[in-house]
C-alpha cells in the first residue's frame, strides 16, 4: 500500500493495466470462447473474493455459496425478460441483486451463527441445495421460476443505449459481445479487489479475522460475534449476488442446473488453492481453475495423437482425471495455497522458528 | 461515585451436581489490586467467567460500576469496562502482535463495513488513532520490538504481556488476570509485578487470580480466597495469611 505512486510501481500499473487491455484481443484470436472464458475467469473472481470474505477471513466454512449467485442470477432474470415483462435498468437491478442475496447471507447465517467448522459446512451445504431445488420447483401453482426449462431471453448489460451484446464500432475497431463485457467485468472486478483489500485492513475485516482465530477471546475484547459474523455472510453474500447479475445477463439465459454443489465446491477450491485470506492468491486460484479445465479440454484429445497416435482414454474423463490429480499435488505440496499470505507462508515453511527458550 | 467498582451478590454456579461456586459474595473497590486465590477447581476461574459474561451464574449477580451487569454478553462487559486475560493464553495466534492490540480497540471505536470501502477522512482518521494507541501500548509492555511478528511467534513471557496489552487496548476500569504468572520464572515474574503495579498506578483497578501466594500477598491490597466454591475469606494480605482455614485449604489439613 505503501508509496504505490512511487515510479517503479507506476510502470508496474501501467504495464498490468495495458495487459488488460490488449488481453482480450490476444485471447480473441483463438476464437470468440476463449474470451468468454475470461469472462469467466473474472466472474469466478468475483465469487472467490466474496467466499473468501465468509471462509477467508471470518473462517467459516461456506459450501452451499453458489446459491447467493443463484439469488443474484435469478433477481437479474426475473427483473429483465419477457418472463414477467419487467425491464428494469442496470442501475436499478444490480443493487436489488446485491441486496437480495445479502438477504439470503442473513437468512442463512442467522440460524448457524453457533455452529462452526464441520457443522456448519453441512447446514450450508443443505442450504445451498434447497435454493436450488427451489429454482427447479417454483413453476407451480404460480410460475415464479419457470422450473427446469430456466429463463430464456434476458436483457443483456445496458448503459443508456450502449448494449453489451452484438458487435459494436468503436475508434474503427470492431468489439464483440464478450470483448465489451470483459471491460466492464475488469472494472467491476477492480472496484470489488479494492473494496476488498479495504475491508481486510479496516476494523471489520480485523473483527473477522479475530473470530476465526479464537471466537471466546474475541467475544472478550468486546466483538458482537453475532452482529459480524452475520456481517461476513452478508457481504460475501452480496458479491455472489452482483457476480449473478452479471452471469445471467451475459448469457441471456439461466436455469437451476448451472448453480449445482459442484459450483459451490470449485469456488471454495479456488480460494483454498489460491491461499486462503490473502487476496492476490484468491484470485490467482480463481483464473487457474476456471482455465486449467478448459485448456485441458483442448489439450488432452490431440496430446494423446501425438503421443500414441490415437484416443487411448475417453479425454472427457482424462480431463478431470488430470484436473483432481493437480489439485492433489497443489494441496499436497503447497498446503497453504499457490500464493499465500507472507504471513501464512512463514508459518508453514520448514525454516526453523526461533529457538525455543 | 461508590467507593465500589465491583460487587459480587451471591453468585452460583453448577455444572451437573458440581458446584462450582456456591453464593460468592465479594466487593472489588476503585483502584485497588484485588487478589483471588484458591486450590486448583475452587472455582476461581468459574467466576471470572461468569463476570465476563462467557457463563451465566445459576444464582446471583454482579454490580458494575452502580449498574448491574448483564449475565451472558462478553463483549457488553468488555463495553461496560471489564477486560480480562486467559489462564490458558487465548491470542488470534495468525495475526501480528500489533493487529492483535488493534482489535482490542474495536469496542472503542465505530467504522463499519461503508467506511471501509470508501475510506473517508474519518475512517482513516480513526484507522491512523487505532494503531497509534496500539504501538504505544505495546511500548507500554515492553513488546514493540516484535510488533510485526505473528502473535502465535511469541515466546511465552511476550504473549502474556501481549494478552494484557490487547486487553488494556479497551479502556477496560477493570482488569482481570487470570494466573499471568503462570510457567513464568522469577526474573518473568518480577517483571510482571512491576507491570501491574504500573496499571494500577495508571488508573485501572486489577482483580489478579494466582497461584504464586507470594505474588500475591506482595502485590494485592486485599485477598479472597475460595475454596471448593466458596468463600473462605476477604481481607487484606497480612490476615489471610495467618488464618487457619486458608492454611488448610491448601495444605489439605
Amino acid at each position: 500500500m505503501k508509496n504505490w505512486l512511487n515510479p517503479k510501481s507506476m510502470t508496474g500499473i501501467a504495464l498490468i493495466a495495458i495487459a488488460l487491455i490488449v488481453l482480450p484481443h490476444v485471447v480473441g484470436m483463438g476464437g470468440q470462447a476463449w474470451v468468454r472464458i475470461l469472462n469467466f475467469a473474472i466472474l469466478y473472481v468475483f465469487l472467490a473474493l466474496g467466499l473468501n470474505i465468509v471462509v477467508g477471513f471470518a473462517g467459516l466454512l461456506d459450501l452451499g455459496y453458489i446459491a447467493f449467485y443463484a439469488v443474484g442470477a435469478y433477481t437479474w432474470a426475473l427483473l429483465a425478460s419477457p418472463h414477467f415483462g419487467l425491464h428494469f435498468p442496470l442501475w436499478a437491478i444490480l443493487p436489488i441483486g446485491a441486496l437480495m442475496a445479502c438477504v439470503f447471507g442473513v437468512l442463512l447465517g442467522s440460524p448457524t451463527l453457533k455452529l462452526r467448522g464441520d457443522y456448519l459446512a453441512i447446514v450450508t451445504l443443505g442450504f445451498g441445495e434447497i435454493i436450488r431445488i427451489f429454482l427447479n420447483n417454483l413453476n407451480s401453482p404460480v410460475n415464479i421460476t419457470n422450473g427446469p426449462q430456466g429463463i430464456t431471453l434476458i436483457d443483456p448489460v445496458k448503459i443508456g443505449d450502449f448494449s453489451f451484446s452484438g458487435t459494436t464500432q468503436i475508434f474503427g475497431f470492431a468489439l464483440s459481445g464478450p470483448q465489451k463485457y470483459y471491460y466492464l467485468l475488469v472494472a467491476l472486478a477492480i472496484l470489488v479487489i479494492i473494496i476488498n483489500v479495504r475491508l481486510q485492513h479496516s476494523r471489520i475485516g480485523r473483527a473477522w479475522q479475530a473470530i476465526r482465530e479464537d471466537e471466546i477471546a474475541a467475544k472478550a475484547v468486546g466483538i458482537n460475534t453475532r452482529n459480524i459474523k452475520l456481517l461476513a455472510f452478508a457481504m460475501g453474500a452480496s458479491f455472489g449476488g452482483i457476480a449473478g447479475g452479471i452471469f445471467s445477463a451475459m448469457q441471456g439465459f439461466v436455469s437451476p442446473e448451472s448453480f449445482s454443489l459442484i459450483e459451490s465446491i470449485m469456488v471454495l477450491a479456488m480460494v483454498v488453492l489460491g491461499g486462503m485470506g490473502h487476496i492476490p492468491g484468491v484470485i490467482l486460484g480463481a483464473v487457474l481453475l476456471t482455465f486449467l479445465p478448459e485448456v485441458l479440454r483442448y489439450a488432452v484429445g490431440p496430446v494423446q495423437m501425438a503421443l500414441f497416435g490415437k484416443i487411448l482414454i475417453d479425454p472427457e474423463s482424462l480431463r478431470m482425471l488430470i484436473f483432481g490429480l493437480a489439485l492433489v499435488l497443489v494441496m499436497r505440496f503447497k498446503p497453504a495455497g499457490l500464493w499465500p499470505s507472507p504471513e501464512r507462508s512463514r508459518e508453514l515453511s520448514d525454516k526453523p522458528v526461533e529457538a525455543v527458550k | 461515585m461508590s467507593d465500589i467498582l465491583l460487587e459480587a451478590k451471591a453468585v452460583a454456579k453448577h455444572f451437573g451436581g458440581v458446584k462450582a461456586l456456591q453464593d460468592v459474595s465479594l466487593a472489588i473497590r476503585r483502584g485497588e489490586i484485588y487478589g483471588l486465590i484458591g486450590p486448583n477447581g475452587a472455582g476461581k476461574t468459574t467466576f471470572f467467567n461468569c463476570m465476563t459474561g462467557l457463563y451465566i451464574p445459576d444464582g446471583g449477580g454482579f454490580v458494575f460500576d452502580g449498574q448491574p451487569l448483564k449475565a451472558d454478553a462478553p463483549d457488553r462487559a468488555a463495553e461496560r469496562g471489564i477486560a480480562r486475560t486467559f489462564q490458558n493464553i487465548r491470542l488470534f495466534g495468525n495475526m501480528t502482535a500489533l493487529e492483535n492490540v488493534m482489535v482490542g480497540r474495536h469496542v472503542r471505536t465505530k467504522a463499519g463495513v461503508f467506511g471501509a470501502m470508501l475510506m473517508n477522512a474519518a475512517t482513516r482518521a480513526e484507522e491512523a488513532a487505532i494503531r497509534q494507541r496500539a504501538i504505544d501500548l505495546l511500548h507500554y509492555v515492553d513488546i514493540a520490538d516484535r510488533a510485526d511478528d505473528l502473535a502465535k511467534n511469541l515466546s511465552y513471557g511476550d504473549q502474556r504481556r501481549l494478552e494484557i496489552a490487547r486487553a488494556l487496548a479497551t479502556e477496560p476500569k477493570l482488569l482481570c488476570l487470570d494466573e499471568p504468572a503462570a510457567g513464568m520464572n522469577a526474573t518473568e515474574t518480577e517483571e510482571l509485578r512491576v507491570l501491574i503495579e504500573g496499571i494500577r498506578k495508571d488508573g485501572t483497578t486489577v482483580l489478579l487470580i494466582e497461584h504464586d501466594v507470594k505474588l500475591v500477598m506482595g502485590l494485592c491490597d486485599r485477598v479472597a480466597v475460595l475454596d471448593y466454591g466458596a468463600l473462605v475469606i476477604e481481607d487484606v494480605p497480612a490476615v489471610v495469611q495467618k488464618d487457619q482455614r486458608v492454611i488448610e485449604a491448601y495444605l489439605g489439613a
